[in-house]
């Protein structure tokens, strides 16, 4: 997979995505120190690379299933970043009627089959939805992102399996950033070689550099590519690291100094790929920083009317616990 | 209209549901059989047989064998409910909820509410539950407060062939998250079943016999053992009601009411366990709402707070007997004329 293969507007999109989902968990950083985010918040930035890589190969058709970390997923996968922005501050109208909560947005109309509070949660349903296309006919198919903690959970393993014996149509995707809340995956990942262990399960793996977008993104449309002529699951490993704790509030002491920093320094996804697109000529510095503008905007409009919209009222709290009861 | 048994009636409601409803499929362990074996395929058709044929007319993609893997296809079926399908998945004993617990109580419980209203998960876990086949501790519990618990799931816990086949078309065509309890000693029961499809509503108790002394309350295989109870007591000059609720999530707290407050007595018929469990909650349901209409204590029959037993003698003790449920009544009769001695 070269640079070329990617169009201007394929490469400012994915920037764009990627840009809002790091903008969106800084400022959320900074929001959360303020007391004025209730509850557990947990940040993907410098994991944006694992979310868009693949979802730019998705449709609104093809599902995702997410994790606790799951804003990037939300935003890579095309949730309405005023609506979620409302939903983490507990309000009204958020994306779901402040009722869900940053480990719980979800959005069936565009394929986003929730966060999910729950390690190794979302395997399982990602293979629901994977039966759904297949029983369907509909050519789709669905992402199961998980963590290195989640990589250990019965149900991850049981949903490879599962997907394995009924060829259903199931991206897996590794998003490996090193510690799954303190501990570290070098340690918890039994064997060590999570492709292996795919491989293990029958389903063919790679191990990708999730610094790297263009790894990313061609390891996933081989991946999806595969998986739509019919190959049944796929496995990707990738790794980073995660900028912030485990969630808002972790004072990350089990991290060696200075490992942050290093990595915003020297490995930064997005300083990596604007570097890639400019000194190739193919995008202008201007084109981007036009963008990281027009991102800030959104996310300072986003937080804004945040805290300005109302909250859920009382009558609100026994509505939509079933159907019809 | 024939005589069907309760495995029979089952059956047809998947038949009758799957063939109106392409998006209707079954997944589970051994639900057909044979699945990539050499010999009969379509060998068991469920582990007591109630899906018995049903792949050899809608094929091996509308009828799923697993591996034995409950947190997987559980969580398949809700993933599949929020896409568009609507499965019924067999958990094959009820028992076997805790390896897949998370995917019930914490996932497709919670879709709807956690989603403020955007996901719709018309999903039925069906399983086998029940004590009296001399299963042992981990094949033979009746968990229906378990699932009651939690808000988001609808709980169905069917008496007889008749309820078992309208209760399942109203699961399989209900939108929320259906938890359905089969009792397993109870598959060979047969009844005047009708032959087309027929939709029996949640929430929505049957009164079995209407009574004016006592009010019975059953569930499942209990409601047998109270009918024959309050046929020998008829006999004694006691006038029984019996309350089937159907559905323990919903329940029909006004049919229960509405009896406690004719007769002025209740006793509670609860085959799961003492604590925490349905006869505990219409006690303080009634204790709340009625309790200026009681006569006398409310009594609960159960079983004691110990696992199920494997051997015959114990496990016949320990499952509420139609002499516990008369002994009951009597008792609460006598207290209820003690009281009004004194």
């Amino acid at each position: 997979m070269t640079l070329m293969k990617l169009t201007k507007s394929q490469l400012l999109q994915a920037y764009r995505r990627m840009q809002t989902i790091r903008m969106f968990e800084e400022r959320l950083h900074k929001e959360f120190a303020t007391g004025e985010i209730p509850g557990f918040v947990h940040l993907y930035a410098g994991e944006e690379t694992a979310a868009v890589g693949v979802c730019e190969h998705l449709t609104d058709a093809d599902h995702i299933g997410s994790t606790h970390r799951g804003h990037g997923h939300c935003i890579a996968k095309g949730c309405d970043v005023m609506a979620m922005m409302k939903e983490i501050y507990g309000k009204r109208d958020g994306l779901c009627a402040g009722k869900g909560g940053s480990m719980h947005i979800a959005d069936l109309s565009k394929g986003m089959l929730g966060a999910n509070g729950i390690v190794g949660g979302g395997p399982p349903l990602a293979c629901g939805a994977a039966l759904t296309a297949k029983t369907n006919k509909t050519n789709g198919l669905a992402v199961a992102f998980f963590g290195d903690g989640g990589f250990n959970q019965g149900t991850t393993l049981e949903s490879m399996n599962f997907a394995r014996v009924h060829d259903l149509p199931v991206l897996f995707v590794l998003e490996d950033n090193g510690y799954a809340e303190t501990t570290s995956s070098d340690w918890s990942i039994g064997g060590g070689d999570p492709v292996r262990r795919a491989e293990g399960f029958g389903i063919p793996g790679i191990r990708v550099d999730g610094h790297d977008f263009f790894a990313v993104y061609a390891a996933a449309k081989e991946a999806v590519e595969a998986i739509r002529s019919g190959s049944g699951p796929q496995f990707i490993h990738i790794e980073f690291t995660r900028y912030y704790g485990h969630f808002e509030g972790d004072a990350m002491t089990y991290r060696p100094p200075g490992e942050v920093k290093e990595e915003r320094a020297f490995l930064d996804c997005l300083k990596f790929f604007r570097a890639r697109v400019t000194q190739g000529g193919i995008l202008t510095g201007e084109q981007l920083d036009e963008i990281d503008d027009e991102v800030e905007a959104l996310i300072s409009t986003a937080v804004a009317g945040a805290k300005a919209a109302p909250l859920p009222v009382e009558a609100d709290l026994t509505t939509n616990v079933y159907l019809n009861y | 209209m024939s005589v069907k048994s309760f495995r029979e009636a089952l059956n047809e409601a998947f038949r009758q549901e799957m063939r109106r409803d392409p998006a209707v499929v079954l997944l589970g362990e051994d639900i057909s059989g044979g699945m990539g074996s050499g010999g009969e395929q379509d060998a068991w058709g469920g582990v007591l047989g109630t899906t018995k044929g049903l792949m050899p007319e809608f094929g091996r993609e509308r009828v799923l064998d697993t591996p034995i893997s409950e947190s997987a296809f559980i969580g398949a079926a809700a993933g599949a409910a929020a896409t568009g399908l609507r499965p019924v998945a067999q958990l094959m004993f009820v028992d076997f909820f805790g390896v897949c617990g998370d995917q019930i109580v914490n996932q497709m419980a919670k879709f709807r509410y956690m989603f403020g209203g955007n996901a719709t998960t018309p999903v039925v876990v069906r399983a086998l539950c029940g004590a009296g086949l001399r299963a042992a501790s981990q094949h033979s519990q009746m968990l229906y407060p378990v699932f009651t618990h939690f808000p988001g799931l609808k709980v169905v816990i069917p008496s007889s062939p008749y309820e078992a086949k309208g209760l399942m078309i109203q699961a399989i065509r209900d939108d929320d998250p259906v938890i359905f309890l089969e009792h397993k000693a109870m598959l060979d029961d047969t009844e005047e079943v009708p032959d087309e499809a027929y939709a029996i509503p949640f929430g929505e108790a049957r009164t079995w016999r209407d009574g004016e002394d006592i009010t019975v309350v059953a569930f499942g295989r209990m409601v047998q053992f109270a009918r024959q109870s309050a046929e020998k007591l008829a006999g004694e000059g006691i006038s029984c009601a019996v309350v089937d609720p159907r559905t323990t999530s919903p329940l029909d707290t006004e049919t229960i009411l509405n009896s406690v407050r004719k007769t002025g007595r209740l006793v509670i018929v609860d085959e799961a366990y003492p604590r925490c469990g349905m006869a505990a909650d219409i006690s303080s349901i009634v204790a709340e709402q009625a309790f200026d209409a009681l006569k006398a204590p409310v009594l609960k029959v159960t079983p004691p707070h110990t696992p199920v037993p494997f051997s015959a003698p114990l496990e016949d003790a320990y499952v509420p007997s139609p002499a516990k449920v008369e002994a009951a009544v009597r008792h609460v009769m006598q207290a209820d004329r003690l009281a009004g001695a004194a």
